[in-house]
């Protein structure tokens, strides 16, 4: 910071960045004391789009909250899906068929790869790259269309059930899913070349936005934010759920904290994602996508229950206390930008305007789900 | 100080790079698929504003007005309207309404429903200003060209005259002493409105 | 007499390659950010998407004129005035062919970076009388941007002025010869670093026109829009406008100083062709550019600009000087 700021001669003002702003991607609201171009505090002022997300869990039927799971991460929707149907899944004490449980692993790592690549375009053109996004786009639209011929919805899913998934995948959806991953494979390194190696998008991030792991820690942040900060953690692993455990994949891990870090891990999971799918892909098993004997009108037994998910932004959990009626008791969703926007007042502290907003843009904030 | 002209070449390298890939694109063919000029090739699968399905035999829709869309549909989008008609087994379904500006196009209805008289439709150029255009009735939207009334069958249609009858004799008979049974009324049923 | 009527004529003409300029090069550039994108830019409105220009025009210009509450009217209105001024005016000294200059100056080159600084103060006015932090924000960012790149490009054009004797624009294009090696830009008679020195009156060419990676004033992901955020329809529209003259005499002044001008590459037919074929060529590179780079921080353009600009057009001098006094 200049001299001039710890002076007496220091002057401030305020600066609202959002609700409606280029850079918040959506209705995410930062009041920011600003010390010419310097920020001198921020703050983030949540709830611009909080439509209860937790309430209408506790009075409507388990069957009928379905489609509030993909109204939160509009972006990744299907490992919302994922945590809904293994919560009520394990309440229930619900064996899942196998090939359901391959076909969940599939659509949610696609389902994540579009997540990224969303997300890289839009960062990029946070930085004022404007290109990548369009080509970003284009590769995540046969994404969509993959998931539209076996989901039918293109954004918000509602394509897993309790006990497995609402439709079986065909073999065009296979060999689509496995020409996309031969097409995809080969434009990452393009990607690298138009962007990550890019002098000028290097100098934007390199450095910019340190996030130790001690502050992920702090602040609960989780996904390619805490995998940015050197910490190797992923619910996939730690926590395993579905058929993880018998898929070979990596956790892309970087040590160097900053917003390079957080852009790489990103670019790096969609590689990882593309060996899950094709590996899914070969193991997928024959038979039924639901588990028989499901009851139309759930009663989960009392209790508490919890069940997490490592969604494209980071851990997603749900946790639920069931009085054995057809409604939870108590729903809880806890979700993983809430936690990583959260440390942004602090790592923003006496940063640049302009670096604040990459590093803001490297959080990869949805705020839909954020605020819930 | 040679990092100095590393970093420069680097760097100059780099934009240089990226500058031929933008120019491979350049050369290379749109992939925009000119949406109003061209018809967007939809999936079998994709899940549009739900429709009531023809059965092909009868022509007819297989609702049997149970009201299981309406009870599971997480939004209450759905208004079933049907009635009892003399000689027509079950109820009649007389409006479907789908109010689309809640629908969140779940598919809780469709799983629902037991005669799969409901699905999806293909339906994806909807656009209006209005809101009342998104309040459909589907039982209309099958029958564009006017809704075909029931057919009746007559033996049940005897069946429930006598039953009818049978009752009215019976209450007759209950009020005999006060008054003399009215004539049957043409052996019409009142319509009987369900919400 | 004569005179007047070859001013007059002079003066529609340039209206009309302004006017078609700057409605063009708005479609050049989206059609070109279309196909950079694999998409396909405008194409609905006419061929091609060629009357889009017009109709983008009639919208701006129908469009209501709305004086923010907070905005000191006086600046606001006057400042997307004050950009296309200087805008227009610098086609006065520009020599399209040998002959078809509307007006030589002794000192054109001194006119033309004279008249360019004022851009960078309408920038400053429109953000200041906004009333707006975002726009002031951009407006200060403008400025200083404009300070540290008219260092290099001036220390780059006094270059050219030892190498040539002159600051008429006309008399530098027809000392650079014929064939393309006797353009300024391969002179490396003169000075070794004459292809570095184009390369750094490039980039400041492209850092005073505002243009992605240095649109440090308009930055949408970060200022919103910039110094104009809050200016709509034709107030919008001449600072859009003037973004595009600004482009085109960058790139003429860049032409004139290291690409010959008029002057024929290949010794045979030179003539405005010439010229108006380069400078189409660099405005291509400037969209080009823009559709590919993300931007800088206003770090990284004066870290530019004092690390690497200004020692290269230094070092170039010294070199000229030294050259020219022992050739």
């Amino acid at each position: 910071m200049s001299s001039l700021a710890q002076s007496h001669l220091r002057e401030t003002f305020e600066l609202n960045i959002g609700p409606q702003h280029p850079a918040t991607h959506g209705v995410l609201r930062i009041k920011v004391v600003m010390d010419g171009e310097y920020i001198d505090r921020a703050e983030p002022i949540l709830g611009y789009i909080h439509r209860m997300h937790e309430k209408m869990g506790e009075n409507r039927t388990w069957n009928q909250f379905w489609p509030n799971m993909g109204r939160l991460d509009y972006l990744s929707a299907i490992a919302y899906n994922h945590c809904y149907a293994g919560l009520v899944e394990r309440a229930m004490e619900i064996v899942v068929p196998e090939r359901a449980e391959y076909i969940r692993v599939i659509t949610a790592e696609l389902n994540r790869i579009q997540s990224h690549l969303l997300g890289f375009g839009a960062y990029i053109m946070d930085l004022g790259g404007f290109t990548p996004l369009m080509y970003a786009m284009d590769e995540r639209e046969q994404i969509l269309d993959l998931l539209e011929s076996v989901t039918g919805s293109r954004l918000t899913y509602c394509y897993f059930r309790f006990g497995g998934v609402y439709n079986d995948i065909d073999d065009d959806f296979i060999t689509g899913t496995r020409a996309f991953i031969k097409r995809f494979r080969p434009q990452i390194p393009i990607y690298h070349k138009l962007v990550t190696g890019n002098v000028i998008l290097m100098d934007r991030l390199i450095g910019v936005g340190p996030v130790s792991a001690e502050m992920c820690r702090k602040y609960g942040a989780t996904g390619p934010v805490l995998r940015g900060s050197g910490v190797n953690y992923d619910i996939r692993r730690n926590e395993p759920y579905s058929v993880y455990p018998e898929l070979d994949f990596d956790i892309p891990v970087y040590k160097e904290c900053d917003s390079m870090a957080r852009y790489m891990v990103r670019m790096d999971e969609m590689v990882q994602s593309c060996r899950i799918i094709e590996q899914a892909l070969d193991k997928l098993p024959e038979g039924p996508v639901m588990a028989e004997k499901v009851p139309k009108a759930l009663k989960p037994p009392k209790g508490d229950f919890h069940f997490a998910v490592e969604a494209a932004r980071g851990t997603f959990s749900m946790r639920t206390v069931s009085d054995g009626t057809n409604t939870s008791y108590r729903m809880r969703l806890r979700s993983p930008t809430y936690s990583n926007v959260s440390l942004f007042e602090e790592a923003s502290r006496g940063m640049l305007l302009s670096d604040a907003l990459a590093f803001l843009g490297s959080l990869d904030p949805v705020i839909p789900e954020m605020d819930r | 100080m040679s990092g100095y002209f590393t970093d420069i070449i680097t760097g100059l390298k780099s934009l240089a790079v990226g500058l031929q890939i933008t120019n491979k694109e350049f050369l290379t063919k749109p992939i925009t698929l000119q949406y109003p000029h061209e018809a967007v090739k939809m999936t079998p699968r994709y899940r549009g504003h739900i429709e009531l399905i023809k059965d092909p035999e009868t022509g007819m829709n297989k609702c049997i007005s149970c009201g299981m869309c309406e009870k599971g549909c997480p939004s209450g989008c759905i208004t079933v309207k049907s009635e009892k008609r003399p000689g027509v087994k079950g109820k009649v379904l007389t409006a479907y309404i789908l109010n689309f500006t809640t629908c969140s196009l779940c598919g809780q209805c469709v799983e629902n429903c037991k005669p799969g008289a409901i699905g999806f439709s293909n339906e994806y150029n909807l656009a209006s200003t209005r809101r009342e255009d998104y309040i459909f009735d589907l039982l209309r939207k099958l029958h564009p060209e006017g809704i075909p009334e029931p057919e009746v069958d007559p033996e049940l249609l005897k069946k429930e005259l006598e039953k009818q009858e049978a009752a009215k004799q019976a209450a007759a008979a209950k009020k005999e002493p006060a008054k003399k049974a009215p004539a049957a009324e043409g052996g019409e049923l009142k319509a009987e409105e369900k919400s | 007499m004569n005179e007047l009527i070859r001013l007059l004529s002079y003066m529609i003409g340039i209206a009309a390659f302004l006017g078609l300029n700057l409605a063009y090069l708005g479609w050049v550039e989206r059609k070109g950010a279309g196909h950079f994108q694999r998409r396909t830019g405008p194409k609905e409105v006419g061929p091609y998407g060629l009357l889009q220009p017009l109709a983008d025009g009639l919208k701006l210009m129908s469009k209501q004129l709305i004086i923010p509450a907070n905005a000191d009217k006086a600046l606001y209105m006057c400042a997307p005035i004050l950009i296309m001024v200087p805008a227009v005016l610098l086609f006065v000294a520009i020599p399209f062919g040998e002959h078809l200059v509307p007006r030589e100056f002794n000192f054109g080159l001194i006119m033309m970076f004279a008249f360019a600084s004022v851009g960078g103060l309408s920038i400053l006015i429109g953000g200041w009388g906004s009333g707006n932090k975002y726009s002031l924000i951009a407006g200060a960012r403008a400025v200083s941007q404009n300070v540290a790149y008219e260092i290099p490009m001036l220390l780059t054009a006094i270059n050219i002025v030892m190498i040539t004797g002159s600051m008429d624009l006309n008399e530098i294009i027809r000392q650079q010869g014929s064939y393309f090696w006797n353009w300024n830009i391969f002179r490396l008679d003169k000075s070794v670093l004459m292809p570095v020195s184009f390369l750094v009156f490039f980039i400041c060419s492209l850092a005073e026109t505002n243009r992605t990676p240095f649109d440090m004033g308009e930055c949408e992901g970060e200022l919103v829009a910039g110094y104009h955020t809050e200016y709509g329809g034709m107030g919008f529209g001449l600072f859009m406008m003037a973004e595009y003259a600004n482009l085109v005499i960058g790139c003429s002044l860049t032409t004139i100083l290291f690409l010959g001008g008029w002057q024929s590459p290949i010794g045979i037919w030179p003539g405005p062709h010439w010229f108006l074929l380069k400078m189409y060529f660099l405005v291509w590179c400037f969209v080009w550019i823009r559709w590919t780079y993300p931007r800088t921080t206003f770090w990284g353009l004066l870290n530019l600009s004092w690390k690497y600009l200004i020692p290269f057009s230094l070092v170039n001098l010294l070199l000229t000087a030294l050259f020219i006094k022992v050739f």
